[in-house]
């Protein structure tokens, strides 16, 4: 006998028994499509998180001003101008590629008639390119602007919408006050996603040296003037670890540090805020995908119950069949074929379900971009494929071994 | 008792044509199983020889051994000792997929309870053994099988649209479609009303008659063994008479004696339908 009987035997046998296929089909339905939809949520919040901070630009470390945690230091010396020149010197910091700089500054920005508050940012030119984030619209702070310590701003999108009613407004030109002193608009950023740090697009960038002479005056003990932030860019991801430890080096040699716990900055790696970021994304993606994966071989269990059931039901028909000269192993690829089209059934239609949900889910929370993953598909194909092969192999052996004699007597 | 042997296990009896083909040759055939610590011996040594386009019936009372005797003709089960050769085929050696193979090929059974797949149709019924066979032109010889035992109308009809004798019949077909060497049937009548059992015996009867088809009943019922040629009694796992019937009845040309008379015919110690040193 050839497969192709087999296949038309085994699917006569499912469709004489329309409800009970169903029912069984309905645990790989289920299992399948939580296996695929939970995966593409996991997955889904795993891309969500690293698109994040790799909006934060490439290869950079964060350094900032922190309290350091030993008794024996109670005050913070705060990183300067001078420090952070020091720093983008290759003969002091070899790994360095360049330092951007940023100084906050609280400040009431007005326009016309409205206006917003919130921290002004003074910024050197290079931190367009550390942070990957250009203007769409005119120009960003350049080396002229600084050296002329220029009155000019470059807002976020959410700054255009509170300042002039619309966020699509093109404000360059215009004049606006900050702390009461008057700007020129020469640009506005790019709109970024919104994201769990907060809404990037309320700022307004000044030329750092106009921040730390017009709009503040805090000098540091150097002779230079304080930075809230410095965003340094290593020359390539290997040399991440060796930029790391010249910072530290050159600060704490600055900073009189004498321990690790006097330390008062933080250097905050973004490719390891990333990867831990990505560990928790990842072990929350395998949960999830562990979850449905019970379901799955809860399943798997039913179709091996239900066949169970349906071998005892039907052995007389085994019984008939071996007496009109079915081989025992007619009868296991009958069975098996059974529960094979089962959960290959039930696992397409489960694929259908996770897509499905996954649709829907991208529909409720649009920020997460829900992919249906070929991974995904492959895995909950090859494992229902598995499981019909699996639990399908003791039931179709118990009917292959039936005594056709007492098969037949059966009632 | 043995001297009423029809044939004696060495050799042909002079009445015997000599080219007709030994279908079922069983020598010293033993069967027994283990009923919990018990050990039961179903057959205690049988020697049968049922030639090609015999009709045959193996009787006997209850525990005497025809059921069994009927699954190792069937090659439904092995003996325990002996030698069975079906059409020259020594059964009691082959492999489980071979007699599977030879279920298909030489064996056409027919059962008492008809033993149809339910929510199947006819035409699919009797198409079985030919997927099994692996054979081609199915509906076509499953249609003709059909049509042989007169439900050419009922091809698509499932066992629960049919009627006893219509089941029984479909039945037939399955076992005639492959055109086997025996047709092995046990009680085939016995779950229906009598006319259909008489439309039923006709049916073997012209199977025979026609095609010489070789059958072999399993029965008690003496009314029905006496439609047959040749009857072969058992007891207690022996062949205690096997002797050939003069004048077969024809099905349907019979009135079958009333209940009353058969009454009588146990209290005169006179068996209908048959002779009576062959109870004995």
């Amino acid at each position: 006998m050839n497969i192709s009987e087999s296949l038309r035997i085994a699917v006569d046998g499912l469709l004489t028994n329309r409800l009970r296929s169903l029912l069984t089909m309905l645990g790989i339905i289920i299992g399948v499509g939580a296996v695929i939809g939970l995966v593409s949520l996991g997955r889904g919040v795993e891309n969500f998180v690293a698109a994040q901070f790799q909006g934060l630009g490439s290869n950079i470390l964060f350094v900032f001003s922190s309290q350091p945690t030993s008794s024996t230091r109670t005050t913070i010396q705060p990183i300067s101008t001078i420090e952070a020149r020091a720093l983008a010197d290759p003969t002091v910091a070899p790994s360095i590629r360049q330092v951007a700089m940023e100084t906050s500054v609280p400040a009431v920005v007005i326009a016309g008639s409205r206006s917003t508050q919130l921290l002004v940012s003074g910024v050197t030119p290079n931190f367009t390119e550390v942070r990957s984030w250009t203007p769409t619209l005119g120009e960003f702070i350049n080396q002229d602007h600084l050296d002329t310590v220029a009155r000019v701003a470059v807002l976020g999108t959410t700054i255009v919408e509170r300042l002039y009613g619309d966020k699509t407004y093109n404000p360059v030109g215009e004049v606006i006050r900050i702390n009461e002193r008057t700007f020129t608009v020469i640009g506005v950023m790019a709109e970024k996603a919104a994201g769990f740090i907060g809404d990037e697009n309320a700022v307004v960038f000044i030329p750092i040296t106009t921040a730390q002479t017009r709009l503040s005056q805090s000098r540091t003990r150097d002779g230079g003037y304080r930075v809230d932030v410095l965003y340094v860019q290593a020359r390539d991801e290997s040399r991440m670890n060796s930029a790391t430890l010249e910072i530290e080096t050159y600060l704490s040699d600055a900073h009189g540090i004498i321990f690790r716990g006097e330390q008062d900055f933080t250097i905050i790696n973004q490719a390891d805020l990333l990867s831990s970021l990505g560990q928790v994304t990842g072990i929350l993606t395998v949960f999830l995908a562990m979850i449905a994966g019970i379901s799955l071989l809860v399943g798997g269990i039913g179709i091996m119950n239900i066949m169970l059931v349906s071998v005892t039901e039907r052995t007389r028909e085994i019984g008939i069949r071996k007496a009109v000269g079915a081989r025992a192993s007619d009868i296991m690829m009958q069975f098996l074929i059974e529960s094979v089209i089962l959960s290959f059934v039930g696992g397409t239609i489960g694929i259908a379900l996770g897509a499905l949900l996954t649709l829907l889910g991208g529909l409720l929370v649009p920020d997460l971009e829900l992919a249906l993953t070929t991974d995904a598909i492959i895995l909950a194909t090859g494992v229902s494929g598995f499981i019909g092969v699996f639990f399908g192999l003791y039931p179709a052996s118990r009917a292959a071994r039936m005594r056709p004699i007492e098969a037949l007597r059966f009632e | 008792m043995l001297k009423l042997f029809r044939r004696s296990v060495n050799g042909h009896h002079a009445e015997t044509p000599p080219a007709r083909k030994v279908v079922i040759d069983i020598r010293g055939i033993t069967k027994s199983y283990k009923m919990g610590d018990i050990e039961v011996h179903a057959l205690r040594g049988i020697d049968l020889k049922i030639e090609e386009g015999e009709f045959v019936s193996i009787m006997g009372p209850s525990g005497s051994g025809k059921s069994t005797l009927m699954n190792i003709l069937g090659a439904l089960d092995q003996p325990t000792s002996g030698t069975f050769l079906l059409d020259g085929v020594d059964v009691s050696r082959l492999s489980e997929a071979e007699l599977a193979r030879i279920r298909n090929k030489k064996i056409g059974f027919v059962f008492q309870n008809f033993n149809l797949l339910k929510r199947t149709t006819a035409l699919r019924q009797v198409e079985l053994p030919l997927i099994y066979a692996g054979a081609g032109n199915r509906t076509k010889r499953a249609r003709a099988a059909l049509e042989s035992v007169g439900l050419g109308q009922r091809l698509d009809h499932l066992p629960s649209e049919l009627s006893g004798g219509q089941q029984q019949r479909v039945a037939i077909a399955r076992a005639l479609v492959n055109e086997p060497a025996m047709i092995l049937s046990d009680e085939p009548t016995g779950n229906l009303d009598s006319r259909s059992g008489t439309e039923v015996m006709q049916i073997f009867q012209r199977l025979n008659r026609e095609q010489g088809i070789t059958i072999v009943f399993v029965t008690h019922d003496p009314w029905i063994a006496r439609h047959t040629q040749r009857v072969v009694m058992l007891r207690d796992g022996k062949v205690i008479a096997d002797r050939e019937i003069a004048n077969p009845l024809v099905a349907g040309e019979h009135e079958r004696p009333s209940e009353a008379d058969e009454m009588e015919a146990v209290f005169k110690d006179a068996y209908y339908g048959g002779r009576k040193e062959e109870y004995n």
